[in-house]
């Protein structure tokens, strides 16, 4: 696409038509002191110099590849990025700033995003998907609108177990501003120990979306059909936010009879950076498909007979619906949808469980040594995948700044969402930590217990 | 163009039948809209509508409409086969195609047949 900037004479004339002389009478309203205001800047450097400076400060960064070992997980995960991903990232026809829709010009963007589509629904094990949401907590919001658009706004509660990321349920509660919802359930200070299914006594003729995580934030893995029939039952609809790295190895939430699953992409090789940027997937079955948010790439055959692709439906928003639309989200996080995508379609079916069963049993090993440290032990008894909570017997903090000083990231601090884990670290283990990096977090670990 | 004379209608193409309480939208409103493909209902049984409310929602290859109420009223009963078959507003718009049915409704802003026919005429040229 050519992008043609406006003519000296174009803009002359622009310019006639609103009766000023020049661009700068366009600014008369700022006052003067404010329009160019000086910069302190020290002397220009050379470019020598200038990379020489810049390399200075980058060395002072330690990250999770080189310098560090990093047990620090709850919604972010240190997994290995094969150096492909970021190779097709990179190319020039997807690295653009904005993603281009034009069937005539995007064909192969938009087969992307129909392969992300696909994949997506395989590892959910759901019917559609769509192109994607920022990250996992919006993505999560999408489905409480989708539910309270279902029930036409007729039923106003919404149960959010209270074992889902903390961060996904206060998004939920500033989506939910204005919308005369009843969030049940999400309270930090409840019992955690209790069973999933005991949310079913808060589900009634009101409930338009029960909500759990799998494996919830405490790395737990629970098997929720039965939560799902029963919240059916009552006529309302269930959303799962899932680890899809984890949905390799488990049961699938979809053949749980989940009505929305989502959840966060970035565990599917997307980096940390400094917490985002990331994708949401968002996955539902065929019947809410004009409930849901964003757009859907489908396939479909040209005037000549050739397979092509389109965006095939965005029922709720703005440039479809206009005063009408029920979501302004347009676009979708194409080029990190495209990094899950590649990540995905290289590793495979058996490459994803690989990662999935390595981190499982470095979890389970990293469970059991730290376990037998005097004065520490697991949190709960529940089967868990690559994460768990870990009560360290002492301000959470203190230990992190000791184990930070001999290279290792804790666990997340606990005690800041649940006052009840006061003392309890999230640990959280991948295939990137070698039984060396275990074995060492446990010795630092129990070196801090004898204090 | 076909309008049946026992019907009244509205600017915005919906039809409503006094006799019966059924409403739906017009064969001039199928033909302009082209394939339908998808229809949502948005009242229940047992709700009470105003005239010139949202009753449905409608999309179809060319364009996503919205269908506004004829008739006020409390609803006696929905279409449920649309959404499964939409296309049978663009086959049976006044028959197998009716939306919703309203019991003692009262007519919103409606036309009868020949003034609803002339509406139409007027914006086709």
């Amino acid at each position: 696409m050519t992008y043609i900037p406006i003519s000296p004479k174009e803009r002359d004339a622009m310019l006639e038509t609103i009766g000023v002389k020049s661009l700068d009478d366009l600014f008369e309203a700022v006052p003067a002191n404010h329009r160019f205001p000086k910069l302190n800047l020290p002397p220009a450097l050379t470019e020598m110099e200038a990379m020489d400076e810049l390399s200075g400060l980058a060395q002072s960064n330690e990250n999770v590849r080189t310098d560090l070992i990093s047990f620090l997980g709850a919604g972010m995960y240190n997994h290995y990025i094969p150096s492909v991903v970021d190779h097709i990232l990179r190319r020039g026809e997807f690295y653009t700033a904005y993603t281009p829709y034009q069937p005539e010009i995007s064909q192969g963007t938009l087969q992307a995003i129909f392969e992300y589509q696909s994949l997506m629904t395989a590892l959910t094990g759901m019917d559609v998907s769509n192109a994607s949401h920022y990250d996992g907590a919006t993505a999560t919001a999408e489905a409480v609108n989708l539910a309270y658009a279902q029930f036409r706004g007729k039923r106003k509660k919404v149960v959010i177990s209270p074992t889902v990321h903390p961060q996904y349920r206060a998004v939920i509660r500033t989506y939910a501003q204005g919308m005369d919802l009843e969030l049940a359930a999400d309270n930090a200070n409840t019992d955690l120990d209790s069973h999933p299914d005991e949310l079913t006594s808060l589900i009634d003729d009101n409930t338009s979306l029960v909500i759990v995580q799998y494996p919830d934030f405490f790395g737990r893995i629970y098997d929720y059909t039965k939560l799902i029939e029963a919240a059916h039952a009552k006529g309302a609809l269930v959303c799962v936010v899932a680890n899809p790295t984890a949905l390799a190895m488990f049961k699938t939430p979809g053949s749980m009879g989940a009505d929305v699953v989502v959840g966060d992409g970035q565990p599917l090789g997307i980096p940390m950076w400094y917490g985002g940027p990331s994708v949401g997937f968002f996955t539902t079955r065929k019947n809410f498909v004009h409930k849901m948010a964003g757009r859907l790439v489908g396939e479909t055959v040209d005037n000549r007979g050739q397979r092509a692709y389109v965006l095939t439906l965005t029922a709720r928003e703005q440039h479809i619906k206009r005063e009408r639309a029920t979501s302004n989200i347009c676009t979708n996080q194409g080029l990190i949808a495209l990094g899950t995508a590649v990540y995905l379609s290289l590793l495979g079916k058996a490459g994803l469980r690989q990662v999935a069963n390595l981190c499982y049993q470095k979890a389970h090993y990293a469970a059991k040594q730290l376990s037998q440290i005097d004065g520490m032990g697991l949190c709960f008894t529940e089967p868990f995948f690559h994460e768990f909570a870990l009560c360290v017997g002492r301000p959470v903090e203190e230990v992190n700044a000791h184990l930070l000083e001999h290279g290792i990231i804790g666990g997340y601090d606990l005690g800041q969402d649940y006052p009840a884990l006061k003392d309890h670290m999230l640990v959280a283990v991948t295939e990137m930590n070698s039984k060396e990096d275990i074995d060492t977090f446990v010795e630092v670990l129990s070196e801090v217990s004898h204090d | 163009m076909n309008a049946p004379a026992n019907l009244k209608y509205t600017k915005s193409d919906e039809w409503f039948d006094p006799a019966s309480g059924a409403m739906g939208i017009s064969d001039y409103a199928q033909s302009q809209l082209s394939d339908i493909v998808f229809v949502e209902l948005l009242v229940d049984e047992g709700d009470t509508i105003e005239a010139g409310k949202a009753i449905a929602s409608v999309e179809s290859v060319k364009a996503s409409a919205e269908i506004y109420s004829p008739a006020g009223g409390k609803v006696s009963a929905v279409n449920k086969d649309l959404s499964n078959k939409p296309e049978t507003l663009n086959s049976d718009p006044y028959g197998e195609g009716w939306m919703v049915k309203v019991e003692s409704g009262a007519e919103g802003d409606v036309m009868d047949s020949a003034a609803y026919e002339k509406h139409c005429e007027e914006r086709s040229h």
